[in-house]
């Protein structure tokens, strides 16, 4: 449908107002505040914070891309087909796009041009192109977040929470109100948390300058710092937000946000997605005996 | 390229001592009741960091004779002797040597260089006589594996491997000590454990696993489904955590010393005896490999909470499996075959 009748736009009009006002004037029994948390109260661990333990996932489309993106061909139809496609999804991001910079963008292309290329025949040259993922490398955060495999939360009584992701095997200890900065960087980077209400909230820094953050070739520089939020809003769901601060790379913070849904099946656990080998025909079969 | 031969040389060693004989072994005391801590939840708790680095070989080294526990006076003198041997800082071999042991004693865990606090000979405790029971003699097919493996291994420390098959799962970073049973290892010795109401997971510094074990008494996964840490399940005998794994995955190498995934079996028990120390016991069997089962304990020393474990990345940085297979091409230009 490429436009609207007049009529019709009258139409929508008249039934937004009227929604509006009747809200206006439930709102005056019983006020509304939507963007306030919900009334739902998590069950509680002994400490009295939110119990977040179980197995989540995210069913988003942002591996491919955080902004919108259609359907998509894989990088080889001549090889794969449909099969290497990608699903097409609605931006994650708040405001739609990532505040690039100029030179930023142009780099966020180039990476795409060259997502499905590796070139591994000198140390330097080992990280500059290609997409982490094709390398089966840990996808630091908030990626690893949005991979499409579940991840569980192991949250006891100690000062520290586990976040165990079935992609890579990856691990990432969340030190709870830890004053200890980054001691080096790493591929998860430094998670440490704290509870602001019901939300967990972790604040990561020191991720490897050479994670990226989906297929598209979105990417960060070495001072990436990523707040993340954990907010339970049922027993089946909690909310994700993510603030991506990188004054090297973009012009602002962005943030991002999702559900992240409770894996429900009987027995669920995770199972191994070990994919080294997976990879290494890609990296060094050309160092092989002919 | 120092670095990958002086982890399977070392780790290797550890592994696989010299045989020797022996007598019963002293049982490790048995958990007090009353010291063990408690999660708010009932659960015997394990959480925190704990490092099973030691000297104490697996089987019990020839010198020491029969003798299963030391005196005070024996065992300095075996701890001296064997930390003597471990060192990579020693200068006595020659241009060689120094060249091979330039991975030293910066990269390495000191804890390795000290025997366990009960002063065993050996970690195995069953059979009495601390030595890994005879082999059974190997089907034709396994053989014949273990005989490719071999040309592949000697192919690697040659400096010429064929392909990154040819090198181990350990140098190919896919499974190191996160495979169970743990055992004892040149650096990277810590395990954080952590609970929450129906599991413990065990998450190994090398390589940045994490074991998740029910305790829920849920089936184990269908018999189709393999894992390279297999599949494990757990449940409290008084304060022991007693996990029993199973469907490993079949590839050589997966399963500890190239058992058969069909029949071997492991049960692991972690025992907390005082505030600082885990008996970490594991038995295994397998009629198509040892002859009998076997028992080993390895005591789980807490590390200071300062102290804290970072993540070990392996693959992300693997350089050197592209300077052995590039330096291989390289070689094999010039004509050299060995």
């Amino acid at each position: 449908m490429a436009t609207m009748s007049k009529s019709s736009r009258i139409t929508i009009t008249f039934v937004a107002a009227a929604v509006a006002l009747t809200a206006l004037i439930a709102g005056q029994q019983r006020p509304a505040a939507p963007t306030s948390p919900p009334a739902y109260r998590a069950p509680r661990m002994a400490d009295g914070h939110p119990d977040l333990n179980g197995i989540w996932q995210a069913m988003v489309t942002a591996n491919w891309d955080l902004q919108d993106h259609d359907a998509q061909p894989g990088p080889h139809p001549e090889v794969m087909g449909a099969y290497g496609a990608g699903p097409a999804g609605q931006s994650v991001i708040e405001g739609g796009e990532i505040p690039y910079q100029a030179w930023a963008l142009q780099k966020k292309k180039q990476n795409f041009e060259k997502r499905a290329t590796v070139d591994v025949s000198s140390d330097k040259k080992w990280h500059e192109i290609g997409d982490p993922e094709i390398k089966c490398y840990m996808p630091g955060v908030p990626r690893v977040t949005y991979m499409p495999f579940p991840f569980q939360i192991v949250q006891g009584s100690g000062p520290a929470i586990l976040m165990a992701y079935e992609f890579a095997s990856s691990t990432r200890i969340i030190r709870m109100n830890s004053k200890q900065e980054a001691p080096t960087p790493s591929w998860m980077g430094w998670s440490r948390g704290r509870w602001e209400g019901d939300t967990l909230v972790v604040d990561v820094t020191g991720i490897r300058e050479e994670t990226w953050f989906d297929r598209a070739g979105d990417f960060h520089s070495d001072e990436l710092h990523v707040v993340e939020r954990y907010t339970p809003m049922t027993p089946y769901h909690l909310m994700y937000e993510a603030t991506i601060e990188d004054p090297k790379v973009y012009t602002r913070p962005w943030k991002i946000s999702f559900p992240l849904y409770k894996r429900m099946e009987k027995n669920i656990q995770l199972l191994e997605f070990k994919c080294v080998p997976f990879t290494e025909e890609m990296l060094y079969s050309r160092f092989s005996k002919r | 390229m120092t670095r990958w031969f002086g982890f399977l040389m070392i780790a290797g060693s550890m592994i696989f001592m010299s045989p020797a004989s022996g007598q019963a072994p002293k049982k490790a005391a048995a958990p007090s009741k009353t010291t063990v801590p408690k999660t708010p939840w009932g659960d015997p708790d394990l959480q925190g960091v704990w490092n099973d680095a030691t000297s104490t070989p697996l089987q019990r080294p020839g010198g020491v004779g029969a003798k299963d526990v030391l005196t005070d006076e024996e065992a300095e003198e075996f701890q001296q002797q064997l930390a003597h041997d471990l060192t990579r800082d020693r200068r006595d071999g020659g241009a060689d040597a120094d060249v091979n042991r330039a991975y030293n004693e910066h990269w390495m865990d000191s804890r390795r260089l000290k025997i366990t606090a009960d002063r065993r000979t050996s970690l195995v405790v069953d059979p009495p006589d601390g030595r890994i029971p005879p082999p059974v003699p190997l089907t034709p097919e396994r053989e014949k594996a273990r005989a490719a493996r071999t040309a592949a291994n000697a192919r690697f420390n040659a400096g010429l491997p064929e392909n990154y098959v040819d090198m181990s799962l350990p140098v190919r970073c896919i499974i190191r000590t996160d495979s169970p049973p743990y055992l004892p290892t040149i650096y990277n010795n810590d395990f954080q454990i952590f609970q929450s109401p129906g599991y413990v997971v065990i998450a190994p510094e090398m390589i940045h696993s994490a074991r998740v074990i029910p305790l829920d008494g849920r089936p184990h996964l269908n018999k189709n489904l393999k894992q390279w840490l297999g599949d494990s399940r757990g449940h409290w005998e008084g304060n022991t955590l007693v996990v029993e794994t199973t469907n490993f995955r079949p590839d050589d190498g997966a399963v500890y010393q190239n058992a058969s995934p069909e029949t071997f079996r492991i049960t692991e028990r972690f025992s907390r005896v005082d505030a600082k120390t885990i008996n970490y016991e594991f038995r295994v069997e397998d009629p198509k490999t040892w002859t009998k089962p076997w028992t080993a304990v390895i005591p789980w020393t807490r590390i200071d909470p300062e102290e804290q474990m970072y993540e070990y990345a392996c693959h992300e940085d693997n350089y050197d499996i592209v300077h052995f297979l590039a330096g291989a091409r390289e070689r094999e230009k010039r004509g050299e075959t060995k």
